[in-house]
């Protein structure tokens, strides 16, 4: 069961019921649970999205589109059901926040989901979690029976009027479905494969209809954005980028764990002094900062804020919030080739740059960690990449491509002396020989 | 009472599939959790679950079967009782999983996908399982065992192979 971890410098926004016990429906509204979704009932549609476009708040899933935008483009009138899709089916290796929502907050999901169905003018909410978080789904069931039971779901909810229903499932493993059209496709009892955009979902998206999709944590935001106000908000982050958001920090850290900083938040300073430093006070060597798809940092490129905008201009992303921080055992080979090696594994194969570039990736990398490469290999696997980015349906391709090609630029070095090490007879070791030996 | 005649599944799980179908919008949204509870149930997607659940769908068994092929959750094979699944993703990766999954496979005498000969233990290698800030991290069946260690490893089998280890579906 994954523990909870503290740090002074945490802003507790949507992790402020954590850990107290607020999967209880009565502890959730005792701590303001459910306030939020009968103020958005009163004050109607245009406040909820006015209120939310003020927050600052950006997608968590990973691409940070602004949310407040997205509801707004969900057409008035359609003449189809319209609908909203929760995402929980975190897969981005690195990325573990939702697990944690899910865990402690179930009923924080639920309320963000109808808020999302008044604004957009829904009766119909999904929450889709990942195949493996079946015991997720569990609390999620179990929560949402509760609210039925209460009168907050259904028919009439509140007593207001209003109707409003919620179904839950999960998946059944594959990473692929993360990407929202594979989502929707996959909801419909689909093989899990990406549509061709446009036309986008808000305006054709689940069965047809207008379907708002968003991320988990993004959703569980709103009633929190609701209750506090949209400019309270958005002032805990920077520009453009409002709020806090969960990090989950894993990796060689003293304390890793599911943190919640304000956006802007110092990399470095969330390494070093809220996960506790790196383990073993061993030296770091990088840093994938937003689940595994983002390109590295290196150790000297890390001070840097924890935003949208920052982290582009750094040349990276903020992705999914999932730091790893790898420590100077490290062999970035072994870890490029288990980065593209888990690409290539969940590649849907329905792009042909995506599912042939992910496998030859993979095979020059093996070919290279095995102790059989050549300095063109490198060339080689930069070039693929490259081919790779911006050709593919979906962004799997491209998550595939940018960690690659960060590894290749900023630790060619490191190839090349991995595969002259090799002719020499060097014996090379190993993370797993080197962390695993400790355990 | 179910509405199909001859139903391979229990009588709650068949009343289970029989509300399941009708609460989507489309029958057929209700394929792949009815292939994962159908799985938990028989142990796995043998022909009859596939040719069931596509007679309660409305749908052509191939259908079913393209859908079936496409989720790394679901198989056609069964597994052991207790389905230890290893992540060795990055973050587990860093923090011993590899070692995790060596010494599973040295345990249980088997290795990727394959199930011991009493039918108790199956093994996988799997990809992110979401426990990256507990890593090293693994599922048997959906229990999440984290913060792993060779002996707790051990432990945690022990108590499975007792008898005493969560068994949810």
């Amino acid at each position: 069961m994954p523990t909870l971890v503290g740090h002074p410098d945490e802003v507790k926004v949507i992790s402020r019921r954590f850990g107290m016990g607020a999967a209880n429906i009565d502890k959730y509204i005792e701590l303001d649970g459910y306030k939020a979704v009968q103020q958005a009932i009163a004050e109607g549609p245009e406040w909820i999205i006015n209120t939310m476009k003020a927050s600052g708040l950006r997608g968590r899933g990973g691409a940070g589109f602004p949310t407040g935008l997205k509801w707004s483009f969900v057409p008035k009138q359609s003449e189809k059901p319209k609908y909203v899709l929760v995402n929980g089916d975190e897969s981005e290796p690195g990325t573990c926040k939702d697990h944690v929502l899910f865990l402690h907050d179930p009923h924080a999901v639920i309320e963000g989901t109808m808020i999302a169905g008044l604004a957009i003018g829904s009766k119909l909410g999904f929450i889709y979690l990942r195949g493996e978080y079946r015991y997720l789904l569990k609390i999620v069931e179990k929560a949402v029976a509760d609210a039925y039971a209460r009168g907050f779901l259904g028919k009439n909810i509140f007593g207001t009027g209003v109707d409003f229903d919620i179904i839950t499932q999960t998946g059944a493993g594959a990473y692929e479905v993360g990407e929202e059209s594979a989502l929707m496709e996959s909801l419909e009892g689909k093989r899990g494969v990406p549509r061709i955009k446009p036309p986008f979902p808000a305006v054709v998206g689940l069965y047809g209809g207008p379907t708002v999709i968003n991320n988990a944590e993004t959703i569980a935001n709103a009633p929190h954005i609701l209750l506090m106000g949209g400019e309270a908000y958005a002032k805990l982050g920077t520009e453009r980028n409002g709020g806090t958001r969960l990090f989950g920090i894993s990796g060689h850290v003293e304390r890793p764990g599911v943190y919640e900083l304000p956006m802007g938040y110092n990399l470095k300073k969330a390494i070093y002094e809220v996960a506790g430093g790196i383990k073993d006070g061993k030296n770091l060597k990088a840093v994938v900062p937003g689940g595994s798809s983002c390109p590295v940092l290196t150790a000297d490129e890390i001070d840097v804020g924890l935003d949208f905008d920052q982290m582009a201009k750094a040349g990276t992303m903020l992705g999914s919030g999932g730091i790893v921080v790898l420590d100077e055992t490290v062999s970035i080979v072994e870890f490029a080739l288990r980065t593209i090696a888990f690409y290539q594994h969940e590649s849907c194969g329905w792009c042909i740059p995506c599912r042939e570039g992910t496998d030859w990736i993979k095979k020059t990398l093996t070919r290279v960690y095995e102790g059989g490469g050549s300095k063109k290999d490198v060339d080689n696997v930069q070039y693929l990449a490259e081919n790779m980015m911006g050709r593919t349906f979906c962004p799997l391709g491209d998550a595939a491509a940018m960690p690659t090609l960060g590894f290749v630029k900023k630790f060619r070095k490191e190839f090349e002396d991995y595969i002259e090490g090799h002719k020499a007879g060097t014996p090379l070791i190993t993370v797993q020989q080197l962390v695993g030996a400790g355990h | 009472m179910s509405t199909v005649a001859n139903t391979i599944f229990s009588p709650e799980l068949a009343a289970r599939f029989d509300h399941l179908v009708t609460i989507y919008p489309l029958r057929r949204s209700a394929l792949v959790p009815m292939l994962l509870y159908a799985q938990d149930e028989v142990g796995y997607i043998s022909d009859a679950v596939v040719a069931e659940i596509a007679q309660r769908i409305g749908l052509l068994e191939l259908d079913v079967r393209n859908v079936l092929s496409y989720y790394s959750m679901l198989r056609t094979k069964p597994a052991g009782k207790y389905n230890v699944q290893v992540c060795t993703n990055i973050s587990c990766m860093l923090r011993g999983g590899y070692e995790i999954l060596d010494h599973c496979k040295s345990k249980l005498g088997i290795g990727h996908k394959q199930v011991t000969p009493d039918g108790a233990f199956s093994l996988e290698e799997v990809e992110c399982i979401g426990a990256c800030c507990w890593a090293p991290a693994m599922q048997v069946n959906y229990d999440f065992h984290d913060n792993l260690t060779t002996i707790k490893v051990d432990e945690i089998l022990e108590n499975y192979r007792a008898g005493q280890g969560k068994d949810i579906k």
